[in-house]
């Protein structure tokens, strides 16, 4: 970063805190922390939720006597799904709230637009979602999936357990899916995959007329192999498709489906009779049963006054990244950035599938991945799990420019992209 | 002589007493075998249960099929006090118990004491098989010939003894036709001699269609040398039926596209068409319907579950009447202010619809809310190689009824004069008599009305959430433009032009690309044609 911006930036800083000055008051008996989640626009279905999830968290803790002697305080802000005023409500919660940590984004898109300002603001944001990885940045801790803790072991899955040989690579078009695409095809193509047995097909945002896609898939389906979809279609664009292979009479026993971006919550809006058997890969399903999940769900329900309300993926994303954050505060003893971001790397804490997940040097975490299938009450069924934790890889093994890279921000190393192959820092997204 | 006579009946009383004992232990030991056999379902891995299911097929005994079909469903619960296996209804907090096999009522227990036995699709498809072996011989025809059309989609060589047996005792014609279709199938993946196998694919490719593709191409990758011509052969002329059937398919695509982009847009055709105003509060009350078709939902699911297949019906009116009403407001009370100021009107409504999306996330939230298909909109039927789901059939009826009513208010009742009158030379209509702000008001919410009852279709294909409306406010707005401002035919022709452009495209292009497409191909028409399909001729065009 050059002098200039920095200086820039603290002068803008200093004027936006002069004209906001009754943040600063409160700052002292309080600590802050932002939500930068979308509550309004085309993403509010899905962010709403993390909003709503990361201020019972905090209600929680506060009960439980705050963190450092203080009370934590929430500072919401709306980004309304406008990716550069994610950046501009980014800097707001920083400069102007003076938060300590920040807890957003859903879509890569806006993930990318806030990393300038983490960096040069130098705060700390957790990333809640499974996203396409390719990507480590100093002040920014992933606790959703990268690829490996959810597309790879999908796929295996159907491969091993429902002898898949043909694949339809559905998405939605933008960067996390065609990311994961590329990832995928590489990889099943390593496996044996002939190419002509691969078809990868992208939708626009908001898709609503599947007719041609489904009836593309049922001809590719009808080759004499066993043939499955990956989906990556994300948001709204579900509910028509799944509609639509339910009344074109696709059922999950001649051609699964299974989804990387289909939760609880999505099915919430569907009848899921037609799709029982459909298949998605997360690393939380609010079926798990275990005591930590019982108590979230029941902590969840009461606080959201909704006997109906469901869990999903990336609310365990956040309890995680949240419990992280905790406790890598109380172990520097401050809230200060570069003290909570060197304390961060090791950090473990329980997770709600009943395991621990740990903060890694990459800003990734651990976790398990479990592949579950649609029931008729819209929750899942975990039917297959990895036997371990699976530690989350930001640079795929599968992509040839990024196969070298590996991140690593402990010292002396503190490189999101290092190459292992030149012994360089600085490969690609420098 | 007496005493002789007593022997022989002890005699024979002893013989039948011990005939009926050993009958009965036998029986006995087969129905405990079963149970021992049922209650192994649970507590293993997903491959032990596939084994325990086709070794229950293989007893072919038909007192299984009720587990089976429970397991399937995911009825299927064990109790872990003692490891017995039961079909379950939930009961309040309780689980009511039947017997797996006698199907007696077994009593209540408490969810906590029972664990489900899990399936999979693998475990699905292996039960799913399993039935249909197990139910071939069913003295209920209809039980045949589900369970004929079964062993068809999954043929196995396991299934040809009872397909043979089935086919050699079965009388009903329709069944018959099935089960033959069966046999060849499942004797293509069998490893019966060279004869038999052609005569099968002969059959095979008889049936046609892509259930049939698929066999011969599965078939394919195993083939023996000789058998590789005539399945080769076979493929060829499947493909080009379905070729064929293709084509007709994509039309039909279009229609139902077209259909849907007619509805969306025919509400705008009166307001932004007939009334000149630029309505970007449009698509909310497409919204509005939709979300009143959700409502009235949820109060018959409370209330009435009988009348579920009506709530379309019971929606259509109410959407009408609450969007209509909304429509009502909106005239009286923002737009009749900005007659001939379009920027103002665009900015204004765009507000009411900003107010509208978030005053509907306020109330009912902003996820998707789940509106259901009552059963007749559901499925598909097939008509020759074409799928037609019902909901896409009954969309179609359904924007043409609409256009039907909408045109023949227009035309032919005094309302639609007016309204004419009005928008063609205000002044005029005035003079005699016509009283025109209300006229405009009226005309404003019949075309916001029209925009409800699209919603409650539109419940039907798309998310009930508060952004529905913003998915077909361009839409709606490029239909209208492109078939010709102030004529309802142009939008008709339009909106089925759009969608059969649209879907002819979209194989060949994919869908991104074939929606850019066919956005550069409208720019170019307006350039050369800029009052649309149907231009209005005369004075009222430059009044």
């Amino acid at each position: 970063m050059s002098i200039n911006a920095r200086a820039t930036g603290a002068l803008l800083a200093a004027i936006l805190s002069t004209t906001a000055f009754h943040g600063a008051f409160a700052a002292d008996d309080t600590i802050k922390v932002g939500i930068l989640h979308s509550l309004s626009g085309t993403m509010a279905i899905s962010e709403t939720t993390l909003k709503d999830a990361m201020l019972m968290l905090i209600e929680e803790q506060n009960k439980k006597g705050g963190l450092l002697g203080k009370k934590l305080e929430a500072v919401v802000v709306d980004p309304a799904s406008d990716w550069p005023l994610f950046a501009e409500k980014a800097r707001e919660l920083v400069s102007v709230n003076k938060v300590s940590a920040v807890f957003g984004c859903w879509t890569s898109v806006s993930r990318k637009s806030v990393l300038p300002v983490f960096e040069e603001l130098n705060s700390v944001l957790f990333y809640p979602v499974q996203y396409e990885g390719e990507e480590s940045q100093r002040n920014v801790f992933y606790t959703g999936a990268a690829p490996n803790q959810q597309a790879i072991p999908a796929v295996d899955y159907l491969a091993e357990n429902e002898g898949v040989e043909r694949w339809v690579l559905a998405g939605t078009d933008y960067v996390y899916p065609r990311t994961t695409n590329k990832i995928l095809e590489a990889y099943l193509i390593s496996k044996g995959v002939k190419p002509e047995d691969i078809m990868i097909n992208y939708t626009p945002f908001g898709h609503s007329d599947w007719q041609t896609i489904v009836s593309d898939i049922k001809k590719f389906g009808s080759a004499g192999k066993k043939t499955a979809v990956v989906s990556t279609i994300n948001g709204d664009a579900n509910v028509p498709f799944y509609k639509e292979l339910g009344n074109q009479g696709v059922k999950a026993e001649d051609i699964p489906v299974v989804a990387f971006s289909v939760g609880e919550e999505e099915l919430a809006g569907l009848d899921t009779t037609p799709l029982v058997g459909h298949l998605a890969a997360w690393n939380y399903f609010q079926s798990v049963d275990n005591p930590a999940n019982a108590e979230f769900i029941k902590t969840w329900k009461a606080f959201t006054k909704n006997d109906k309300r469901v869990t999903n993926d990336p609310m365990e994303a956040h309890y995680i990244g949240f419990n992280m954050w905790l406790k890598a505060v109380e172990k520097a003893g401050t809230t200060d950035t570069d003290a909570v971001l060197d304390a961060m790397i090791g950090v473990s804490v329980p997770n709600l599938s009943g395991g621990y997940s740990t903060m890694m040097p990459n800003h990734h975490i651990t976790k398990p991945v479990l592949i579950g299938e649609i029931q008729a009450d819209g929750q899942f069924e975990t039917v297959w799990e990895t036997p371990g934790l699976v530690v989350g890889d930001e640079w795929s093994d599968f992509l040839p420019d990024s196969k070298d890279l590996i991140a690593d921000w402990r010292k002396p190393l503190e490189c999101g992209n290092f190459n292992v192959a030149t012994g360089k820092c600085g490969g690609k997204g420098s | 002589m007496h005493a002789r006579l007593i022997h022989r009946f002890l005699q024979c009383l002893l013989v039948a007493f011990c005939l009926v004992v050993t009958l009965f232990a036998t029986d006995l030991r087969a129905a405990d075998d079963l149970r021992a056999m049922i209650n192994a379902l649970g507590g293993g891995s997903f491959q032990e249960s596939q084994k325990q299911v086709e070794a229950l097929a293989k007893t072919g005994d038909p007192k299984i099929v009720p587990a089976l079909e429970a397991l399937s469903e995911g009825d299927l619960y064990q109790r872990k006090a003692d490891g017995t296996v039961f079909i379950v209804k939930p009961a309040g907090s309780n689980f009511k118990l039947t017997d797996a096999l006698t199907g007696d009522a077994a009593g209540e227990e408490a969810k906590a004491a029972l664990e489900k036995v899990k399936v999979n699709n693998g475990l699905r498809r292996v039960i799913r098989a399993a039935l249909g072996g197990l139910t071939l011989m069913s003295p209920d025809a209809g039980v045949r010939l589900q369970a004929a059309s079964t062993i068809l989609r999954t043929p196995s060589a396991d299934a040809l003894e009872g397909l043979d047996a089935a086919l050699a005792a079965e009388t009903d014609g329709t069944v018959k036709a099935v089960l033959e279709k069966a046999l060849a199938a499942s004797v293509l993946v069998s490893d019966r001699p060279v004869d038999e196998k052609k005569a099968a694919i002969a059959t095979v490719v008889q049936t046609g269609g892509r259930d049939s593709l698929s066999l011969l191409s599965g078939a394919l990758l195993s083939a023996d040398e000789s058998l590789r011509p005539d399945i080769e052969v076979g493929i060829k002329k499947i493909e080009d039926q379905l070729a064929l059937w293709a084509a007709g398919q994509n039309i039909w695509y279009g229609l139902s596209l077209g259909s849907v982009l007619l509805l969306a847009a025919i509400g705008l055709a009166i307001t932004f068409g007939v009334m000149g105003i630029i309505n970007m509060a449009h698509g909310e009350m497409v919204m509005l319907g939709a979300y009143t078709t959700f409502v009235v939902q949820q109060i018959i699911r409370d209330s009435y579950p009988a009348l579920f297949d009506w709530s379309l019906a019971i929606a259509l009116p109410l959407a009408f009447l609450v969007t209509g009403a909304v429509g009502l407001v909106m005239e009286r009370g923002i737009i009749r202010f900005l007659y001939g100021r379009p920027l103002e009107t665009l900015l204004a409504t765009w507000g009411v619809s900003l107010i509208l999306q978030q005053a509907v996330r306020s109330i009912f939230g902003p996820t998707n809310q789940e509106v259901g298909n009552p059963s007749w909109m559901s499925g598909a039927f097939d008509l020759g190689g074409l799928t037609i789901t019902w909901n896409r059939m009954w969309i179609i009826v359904f924007s043409l009824a609409v256009f039907g009513f909408l045109l023949f208010l227009l035309k032919k009742t005094p309302m639609g004069l007016q309204m004419r009158a009005v928008t063609q030379n205000r002044r005029m209509a005035s003079s005699m008599g016509i009283r025109t702000p209300w006229v405009d008001a009226l005309t404003f919410a019949l075309g916001s009305g029209i925009a409800g009852i699209a919603g409650v279709a539109l419940s039907q294909i798309d998310n009930v959430s508060p952004n529905l409306g913003q998915g077909y406010i361009i839409d709606s707005f490029m239909v209208v433009v492109f078939g010709g401002v102030g004529n309802l035919w142009g939008t008709l022709v339009g909106a089925f032009t759009l969608g059969i452009l649209n879907k002819v495209l979209e194989p060949y292009a994919g869908a991104v690309l074939g929606k850019i497409l066919v956005l550069v191909l409208i720019i170019l028409f307006i350039q050369k044609r800029p009052r649309g399909l149907f231009a209005l001729k005369g004075r009222a065009v430059e009044a």
